[in-house]
């Protein structure tokens, strides 16, 4: 059970949270203007990292915020917290 | 030994000593017979007073076996309980003895009880700053620090007793006896005994299962939970799980007498209990000496201390001091016995290979010490990685990421001084405080050690002693009778790795999770294989570390606790009328209403007549309801569903579809404008939830610039639905002020009124192509609502109707259900709902997704309606859909399959809705569907089968 | 049909059939665990820029800030704001007054980017008083209610066995915990409740 980082309630259990994927994968500006490979980028692909990974997390059960979540997928180690439209850490 | 009552009730039983209560006798049945015990015996401490040797066979070979160790890490032991409560398999060692006690020795495994079983079981969350894992010498020092702190902590240990190894042994166990009294003045300190800590989660979530009540026997008290599961979230962890005794790989080392040195030092304090009357010792270290001395105290007769290390020591020296005779630089190479110990056989071991003589020495008893495993088991489950110390010829910790840090002999340190200092200063340290030694030294004296003699000897690395024969009861893994023979054969077949030699042999695999056999494993593996143990290392260790009942696991969550049961606000309307309940997600809706004599398919059909001939009401509350406020949330639904809605009229209702980015269909149900900034809209039952959430993350992470809020209502009110010819008639009554005639309240359209004389919000939708309302009323007055209908509409023979009436009735109409009739690879297009999709706009969430080749293509699954030849057939639902008949060879195309089925009153047949592979252009062909062995021949339809011009819906 | 609209109508609250088994629990523990609905209490989402004008127009239409500490619950005499999350609050008052009080917020926050949505019938509270309300929580709930960590005057929405719940502390005079359900799940945490009360009372065969 992670203990995940809300960046408005503090640490909560991770059953309170649901999992949103990779963060900073913003809806295209126009998707009439991409071709049916970039649409289906968009859609359907991901990293995949061992490592430091930038995903989402949105805090269901309480103040239902979305929120980005830096975590090692090796370790499960949180490395940040940071709210939609703050910066996040660069990662290197 | 004969299994026979001794002639004395306990003639292993030491005159004094041990924790027990010689004041009263416990009287227990094992196998059949009678026997006594005393309060504070576990079962195995009591058997062995009486003189059992045998407690059970082994899995594979059916060989006999005896009590071996004496606590968890026990792998031969096992029985089942009958009474005072039932138990399918655990080990004789762990139960502790109570009054009228049943218990049968096991063939290697148990089985489940028939019954039920009646006992109640809970969990509890635990938050505290330390959370300290083991109560010996360590584990106490630590828990004092931290506590003295003012720190919350918890002290769990798996004993009926605090104090591991010091239990019974004077002067070190008046020590222990001031730890516990001192930390159970601590208010902020939790202690937890019979509680053992079975997993090690991320972040410091640890699992521990508390046995509350088995200890009581009959007097455990019914309303108290027999077991407990502590979920714990620790600041900070400090492992004091002490150290096991590693066995050595010999022949015939299984037979009742052979058993741990340690476990046979524990017999002799805590119980009081001499494990035989002449006994060998065969070490790999210094271990097996006080082991030797103590029951030489004891009484037993000591006839050899075979030490595998040439050069043995000061202990040595101590064991000729009192007399026992010493064989350094020999081995144990086998035993004798039928089936129970009566002689070992002993020779010379050079470089590692017996040789010169036997000696045969007569012994019921023998004790075998091949040297310490750290129990590193719960830091292995933190993630934490181990390295191999030779000198102590042990895996030991090395790191972890988690707050947590190793004490005690679970860290290789194995004086009772060192484990002490220690424990204190981690337990300081975990409470956040830098303790001195001098602190330290003064608040935490330890105990004398009667084992610290000032000097010892290094153990050897001890594995195997190379047998006569085939190494075939050279047992490695007791509990899973893995012998080295079965480790040569899975080395012979070319596995070098301990996780594949884990598996090929089933070694370390038991409910005993390898405690004993684990590391043993790796040393004989690695001596096979010519590689260094530490090249080899251990295998990965998982939760739980000791079995845990599933009954524990599920604690209150069974029965009518299992999952949350959601209710309407009319709930005991229904139960007032004998509705039939369906599961829907966690909702209990209605499913039909039988009246005496009534079958399902009676009901139905008489709901059905009802709604399409009269009037039928039924309870829709748990539709999902969002309100949906702010200037721009026209705008926003544009955005989500695939229709327009920003022109939709404050007064006025719409249906509409959203769809995921990918094109597929998320959810539908009706949009009302209830002002020109504010919209309510409906989701399906099960989708609630999902799309509020899915609402809220287009706002919050793509759209914050929208102002718009969102809130759910669903709870907010309560909804009946008033289908049927009648509808108006009955809705009149109640609402007499409430202009009714389709032009002055139209279909797709709402008002506020009231109801029976509540305020109401009357909606003109309809989910069945009738005349039909929906009233939504506060919840509260919902009950008195339902009632008035029901009376308003008596005169017109008014039913209540439930979700499988509803279900006709929608499918009658081709009106397709999100979750039955869809699966998320369906689109608007596919349901043919492409008249609900705005080619207009710009951009909604999933209009890309309809242009691509895939989801453009004319051949995809679509839904039409399937009319079976025989009128009365039912199709199953979920059945296949196939073109040919007979059947091709396989493999044979599938066309789709069904996804809604029923019997149709309106239409005097049955029928179907399926998913079709171009299922519209093929209207009008005849298909099959395969039932079993028949084919059933069926029409393709269009999917709105009754009334197609829409003629009913005004009344 | 008029019959129906004479008499004023008793509204029926979500666990209106479970007072005999909370009282009996409360008698049964000693008061050690005491179990009680307040039904029908009045509540209002809230929703707006804790920064903005409207924060401030409630405040004075309120005489009561909305708390911008997550977590907490501020007070006045009649009313309670929970903070629910950074632009959500849900305001409790006395049962009835649900309709004055969506009209004053409705009011003081007209022209901004707000919402007032009256929600009174999406939750009802249970009162979980005594000396082992804690005890009793812990069986089911994750939070840490540790008055280190969770005293008077904090709220969490959070889950209690398997259902979502919004708990309060109540304030200092009045130890214990509001503990707000939806109503459909009411039913389902009622009896979780009262399964779970059974080991603080002596003789469990007196609450069923
Ligand atoms: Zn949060």
């Amino acid at each position: 059970m992670l203990l995940i980082p809300c960046p408005w309630c503090g640490p909560r259990d991770e059953a309170e949270f649901t999992y949103g994927g990779q963060a900073h994968v913003p809806y295209p500006r126009d998707p009439a203007a991409l071709t049916d490979e970039e649409w289906a980028r968009y859609l359907f692909f991901r990293d995949n990292p061992k490592g430091p990974h930038a995903e989402r997390w949105c805090h269901t059960i309480s103040c239902r915020r979305w929120f980005n979540v830096v975590r090692d997928t090796a370790t499960n180690e949180v490395l940040a917290a940071y709210r939609i439209g703050e910066a996040g850490p660069v990662i290197s | 030994m004969p299994r026979q009552l001794p002639s004395s009730a306990h003639p292993f039983r030491l005159p004094t000593g041990g924790r027990i209560d010689r004041s009263r006798t416990l009287t227990f049945r094992f196998d059949g017979v009678a026997y006594t015990g005393h309060p504070g015996d576990t079962l195995a401490s009591a058997l062995l007073a009486c003189g059992v040797r045998q407690v059970a066979t082994s899995i594979k070979l059916g060989r006999a076996r005896g009590v071996f160790g004496v606590g968890s890490e026990e792998p031969n032991a096992l029985v089942r309980i009958e009474a005072p409560y039932a138990e399918a398999m655990v080990t004789a060692t762990t139960v502790e003895l109570c009054e009228g006690l049943v218990a049968f020795g096991l063939p290697g495994r148990g089985r489940l009880p028939d019954g039920p079983d009646p006992a109640r079981y809970d969990a509890v969350y635990a938050h505290c700053d330390v959370l300290v894992v083991g109560a010996g010498p360590a584990g106490l020092a630590a828990a004092l620090a931290a506590a003295r702190t003012g720190a919350r902590v918890v002290l769990a240990d798996e004993n009926g007793e605090l104090g591991g190894s010091l239990l019974g042994r004077g002067a070190a166990d008046d020590w222990g006896a001031r730890a516990r009294d001192e930390l159970a003045g601590f208010p902020q300190t939790r202690v937890l005994r019979r509680t053992t800590v079975f997993g090690y989660y991320d972040d410091n979530y640890l699992l521990a299962l508390e046995r509350r009540t088995a200890h009581l026997g009959a007097a455990a008290p019914a309303h108290v939970s027999r077991e407990r599961v502590w979920r714990i979230r620790a600041g900070r962890v400090v492992l004091a799980t002490g150290a096991h005794e590693r066995p050595i790989a010999f022949a015939d080392n299984d037979r009742p007498g052979v058993m741990l040195a340690s476990a046979a030092r524990a017999y002799v304090h805590r119980f009081g209990v001499a494990p035989g009357r002449r006994a060998v010792v065969f070490t790999a270290c210094d271990s097996g000496y006080p082991a030797a001395l103590d029951l030489a105290a004891a009484g037993t007769e000591v006839a050899a201390i075979v030490d595998a290390r040439p050069q043995a020591g000061l202990w040595a020296q101590r064991a000729r001091d009192a007399g026992l005779p010493v064989r350094a630089g020999h081995a144990v190479t086998g035993t004798s016995g039928d089936p129970c110990l009566t002689s070992v056989a002993v020779r010379e071991l050079r470089d590692g290979e017996p040789t010169g003589p036997v000696a045969v020495v007569d012994a019921d008893t023998l004790l075998v010490s091949g040297g310490w495993n750290p129990t590193v088991h719960l830091f292995s489950q933190a993630g934490g990685t181990l390295r191999h110390d030779p000198a102590r010829v042990a895996f030991v910790p090395r790191e972890c990421r988690q707050a947590v840090e190793v004490v005690g002999s679970a860290a290789g340190a194995f004086t009772l001084a060192e484990c002490v200092a220690d424990g204190a200063r981690a337990g300081a340290r975990a409470a956040n405080r830098e303790a001195t030694e001098a602190d330290l030294g003064h608040v935490l004296a330890p105990p004398p050690d009667p084992d610290d003699i000032g000097g010892g000897a290094p153990p050897v690395p001890l594995w195997l002693v190379p047998g006569p024969d085939e190494p075939r009861t050279h047992f490695v893994d007791l509990q899973r009778d893995v012998t080295v023979a079965d480790l040569r054969r899975a080395t012979g077949a070319g596995l070098s790795g301990v996780e594949h030699l884990k598996r090929y042999t089933t070694a370390g695999t038991a409910h005993d999770q390898g405690r004993t056999s684990g590391v043993l494993t790796t040393g004989v593996a690695a001596h096979l294989l010519g590689v260094e143990v530490s090249a080899l290392g251990t295998t990965t260790y998982r939760p739980p570390y000791t079995p845990v009942p599933f009954a524990a696991l599920a604690g209150r969550d069974r029965g009518a606790l299992h999952d949350p049961v959601r209710v309407t606000a009319l709930h005991d309307q229904h139960l007032a009328r004998d509705a039939v309940f369906e599961n829907v997600g966690q909702w209990k809706r209605p499913w039909y209403y039988p009246l005496a004599g009534e079958d399902m398919a009676a009901a139905v059909a008489r709901e059905c007549r009802a709604a399409r001939e009269g009037v039928a009401f039924m309870d829709a509350s748990t539709l999902g309801k969002i309100d949906v406020q702010g200037a721009d949330a026209g705008v926003f639904l544009d955005r989500l569903y695939t229709n327009m809605i920003s022109t939709l009229k404050p007064g006025r209702i719409r249906y509409g579809v959203m769809c995921r980015a990918d094109g597929m269909v998320l959810d539908d149900g009706t949009v009302l404008r209830t002002a020109d900034d504010r919209f309510l809209v409906t989701t399906t039952t099960g989708n609630a939830a999902a799309v509020l959430d899915w609402m809220e993350e287009w706002l919050q992470t793509e759209w914050p610039q929208l102002r718009v809020h969102c809130a759910s209502v669903t709870e907010q009110w309560a909804t009946v639905a008033l289908v049927g010819p009648r509808s108006r008639d009955v809705l009149s009554a109640l609402a007499p002020q409430l202009p009714s005639s389709s032009d002055d309240f139209p279909f797709m359209a709402w008002r506020d009124t009231r109801v029976a004389g509540v305020a109401a919000r009357v909606c003109r939708i309809s989910f069945s192509g009738e005349l039909a309302y929906e009233i939504n009323v506060p919840p509260w007055y919902a009950p008195h609502v339902w009632e008035a209908i029901a009376r308003a509409g008596a005169p017109y023979g008014i039913t209540p109707y439930g979700t499988e009436t509803m279900h006709v009735l929608r499918a009658e109409k081709g009106y397709p259900v999100v979750g039955q009739d869809t699966d998320g690879t369906v689109t608007p297009q596919d349901l043919g709902l492409g008249w609900a999709v705005s080619a207009k706009k710009r951009d909604f969430v999933g209009k890309r997704s309809h242009a691509r080749a895939d989801t453009a293509r004319p051949d995809r699954k679509q839904l039409v309606a399937l009319l079976p030849d025989d009128r009365h057939t039912l199709l199953p639902e979920g059945g296949q859909v196939v073109a040919d008949a007979p059947l091709p060879a396989p493999p044979v195309p599938m066309l789709g399959h069904i996804t809604s089925s029923y019997r149709s009153t309106a239409l005097g047949r049955t029928f179907a809705l399926a998913l079709v592979r171009g299922g519209r252009e093929r209207v009008g062909q005849r298909i099959y569907v395969p039932v079993g062995s028949v084919l059933v021949p069926v029409t393709v339809a269009e999917p709105v089968l009754y009334d197609p011009e829409g003629a009913r819906r005004d009344g | 049909m008029t019959a129906d609209t004479e008499q004023p109508l008793a509204p029926v609250s979500p666990l209106v059939r479970y007072a005999g088994r909370f009282a009996a629990v409360t008698r049964a523990s000693g008061g050690a665990v005491r179990l009680a609905e307040l039904p029908l209490l009045a509540q209002l989402s809230v929703r707006l820029d804790a920064k903005g004008p409207a924060a401030e127009a409630v405040r004075f239409a309120l005489g009561l800030a909305l708390p911008v500490e997550p977590d907490t619950v501020a007070f006045s005499d009649e009313l309670a704001a929970l903070w629910l999350g950074p632009d959500e609050w849900l305001v409790v008052g006395r049962p009835g007054s649900a309709a004055g009080l969506e009209e004053r917020l409705r009011a003081a926050v007209a022209g901004e980017h707000a919402a007032v949505t009256d929600v009174s019938g999406q939750r009802t509270t249970v009162l979980v008083g005594g000396a082992r309300a804690r005890d009793l929580l812990a069986h089911g709930c994750p939070l840490d209610l540790h008055p280190r960590a969770f005293g008077p005057g904090r709220c969490a929405q959070t889950t209690l066995a398997r259902a979502g719940v919004l708990l309060a502390g109540r304030d200092e005079h009045r130890p214990g915990y509001w503990l707000l359900t939806r109503s459909s799940f009411a039913g389902y945490v009622a009896d979780w409740l009262l399964d779970a009360a059974t080991e603080y009372v002596a003789d469990a065969t007196s609450i069923t």
